[in-house]
């Protein structure tokens, strides 16, 4: 599969934006600006980027807790992403949600979830909304390798077989499950293998290689479309950083770590678009310095936003 | 209004059928519920009428039967959930609550999730402590939910009608007892009993009592009995839990000045305390001549032994206990 250069080009600038983007939560939580907690996963833009640009126009996502990469790559507005984890009115929940929470339903955006595993049934049935009025759009759900010891999972991905659902499982496969590594929550070398007991394919793919994720989340859409039911890919990565924002990182040594920041997947990407000759460093260099000001100008819109009126407390409950 | 007499569980069906036959966008999954017609019997040919697109049943898998309803209904779906014991409910509580509930508020008013999840509840059947809860309260606790108890066939009719038409995340508890119970039906299928409406089962002077579910029927009875005395006994049936009707509840006790709440769930944590409280908090206290009682299951497990088993939950005996106490205060 070749890719066109201009999807290349946004999707670099969206992996970008996702590494920028995290770098000034991450600064902001060291300064104390915003409030509770947030999961960043710098380092696995490639998953969260490439699998979303893979999707065509009206399928649908549901995102994990450490979603940012996800968000931006399904095209979410990263102003109203900041504005949302400074709790500001123009997020994309009002500032009720934050950065655990961020979903925008009419987009296909399903949601973020707090709830480790809290999106396989969520996306099951979505997808059953997709089959049952033969849209022709499918649902690609993320999870985490620690999301797949959930009860949910297996239900999920059970249900989502015998019904033939129009839904893509794809685990992003960090090798940690908070601080428990993946040799101590399970017994297998990839979770792949679990889709077999459900009946359905199990592919593994480079989590820091944009252009394979990009071609097999493509391929495996273009099956799930026709009806032939879901498919797990499972995609191999890291994350550089802590699971969340207090977290001293005991149980992995800096060796380990610097050797997953030399398959940077953003320099990845830039490397392979100079390669071959489809950018200059230059133009690449511009690309990022555009992305930093896209950024700086989300962080303008998010802290020039109202904060939320303190009577919509009570809004929203309810339809 | 024309009626037609059949039973709890078959005005249920009808409730369903007339929903499912004006409205593409609904679909109802649970297990066994196809070509079985449900544990209960509940949606027997509903299946032939409908087909298995539309009437589908799951594998043994609680969580996603509340999820991926939670999901379709998100994305334009009206599910229709049974379980086929509300105790069940314990294992599908993560999508209901931290999902279901949920999705609107924590994404700022942005979704809708219009879903139905049937739940019979309660005991009388001997099927001991994991098939025979009233975890009501439970569901009264989550904002976002909201619970009803039809007590009668007409209402489960109504109410259930109420509530696949609502476009949150409705509980809808059938107690077990009720499924054989015959009344008259209206035939109407646009008879819609509307959500938040207390109604009084029976007018009085001297007592109100809060009941539902099959406890309404020994409040009923113990009213009658004691009316033989001369003791005079409203009877309220909330019959959404939540959101309560509570202003019909106030009123009745700024007449009669005592109040009862009877349910089977265990007192402890019941409703029958919120209830109380509403009263407490209300101008209704400066009317009480004597404390709100509660009368509720017994703090413990359904046991199986049949004797046990009715110990556990209130009687009429009791009701008329509580109804002597309040009265000779």
């Amino acid at each position: 599969m070749t890719l066109a250069k201009e999807t290349l080009v946004e999707m670099y600038l969206r992996m970008n934006h996702a590494r920028l983007f995290e770098e000034k939560v991450a600064w902001f939580f060291s300064r104390g600006m915003v409030h509770g907690t947030t999961h960043l996963s710098v380092g696995e833009e490639a998953s969260g980027v490439a699998s979303c640009m893979a999707l065509e126009e009206g399928d649908l996502v549901s995102l994990t807790h450490r979603g940012h990469s996800q968000a931006v790559g399904f095209g979410l507005d990263i102003n109203r992403m900041m504005a949302e984890l400074l709790g500001k009115e123009t997020g994309y929940c009002k500032g009720k949600g934050g950065s655990m929470h961020i979903a925008d339903i009419e987009s296909g955006n399903l949601g973020a979830n707090g709830i480790v595993g809290g999106g396989f049934c969520i996306s099951a049935g979505a997808a059953l909304t997709q089959q049952y009025k033969k849209t022709g759009k499918v649902v690609l759900c993320f999870a985490g390798d620690g999301a797949t010891n959930e009860g949910s999972f297996h239900e999920a991905l059970n249900l989502a077989s015998i019904w033939k659902l129009p839904v893509i499982f794809f685990i992003e496969n960090n090798l940690y499950a908070m601080s428990t590594p993946i040799e101590k929550h399970m017994n297998i070398q990839d979770i792949a293998d679990r889709a077999k007991s459900y009946g359905i394919p199990g592919i593994v793919v480079d989590g820091n290689d944009p252009l394979e994720i990009y071609e097999t989340v493509a391929k495996a859409a273009q099956e799930v479309r026709k009806g032939k039911g879901p498919v797990l890919i499972e995609s191999k990565t890291y994350r550089w950083l802590g699971h969340s924002k207090s977290d001293a990182q005991a149980y992995r040594t800096k060796e380990e770590l610097a050797e997953w920041k030399l398959k940077d997947p953003i320099k990845r990407l830039r490397n392979f678009m100079i390669d071959n000759k489809m950018m200059t460093a230059e133009e690449m260099d511009k690309l990022e310095e555009q992305a930093k000001q896209n950024i700086e100008a989300a962080v303008k819109f998010a802290s020039d936003s109202p904060e939320p009126p303190i009577e919509s407390v009570l809004e929203d409950v309810y339809a | 209004m024309e009626m037609k007499e059949m039973t709890y569980k078959d005005a249920i069906k009808l409730a369903m059928s007339e929903e499912m036959r004006k409205d593409e966008n609904i679909i109802f999954i649970g297990e066994d519920i196809g070509l079985y017609g449900g544990a209960f019997g509940v949606s027997v040919g509903m299946f032939e009428e409908f087909g298995e697109e539309r009437v589908r049943d799951t594998p043994i898998s609680e969580a996603v039967i509340a999820g991926a309803a939670a999901g379709a209904a998100a994305t334009g779906l009206r599910p229709i959930c049974e379980m086929m014991f509300g105790d069940f409910i314990t294992i599908a509580m993560d999508n209901l609550v931290n999902q279901a509930a949920k999705m609107r508020y924590m994404f700022g008013g942005k979704a809708k999730v219009p879903m139905t999840m049937r739940l019979p509840f309660g005991s009388g059947t001997g099927a001991a402590a994991q098939h025979t809860q009233s975890l009501e309260a439970w569901l009264c606790h989550v904002p976002g939910l909201k619970v009803v108890s039809a007590s009668t066939p007409a209402e489960a009719k109504g109410l259930l009608k109420a509530a696949i038409r609502d476009d949150n995340p409705v509980c809808f508890i059938e107690h077990k007892l009720l499924y054989k119970m015959k009344g008259e039906v209206p035939v109407d299928d646009e008879y819609i009993v509307p959500l938040g409406v207390s109604d009084v089962k029976r007018e009085g002077t001297d007592v109100t009592i809060v009941s539902y579910g099959t406890m309404l029927y020994r409040v009923l009875e113990a009213a009658e009995a004691v009316a033989k005395e001369g003791i005079s006994v409203e009877v309220i049936d909330p019959r959404t839990l939540y959101p309560m009707d509570t202003a019909t509840i106030i009123e009745s006790v700024k007449k009669t000045g005592r109040a009862i709440v009877v349910h089977e769930a265990c007192k402890t944590g019941g409703l029958g305390g919120e209830i109380a409280a509403a009263i407490s908090e209300s101008e209704a206290f400066d009317f009480l001549d004597a404390p709100v009682l509660r009368l509720g299951g017994l703090d413990t497990p359904i046991p199986y032994n049949r004797n046990l088993e009715a110990a556990a939950i209130p009687t009429v005996d009791k009701i008329k206990d509580a109804i002597y106490k309040v009265m000779n205060r």
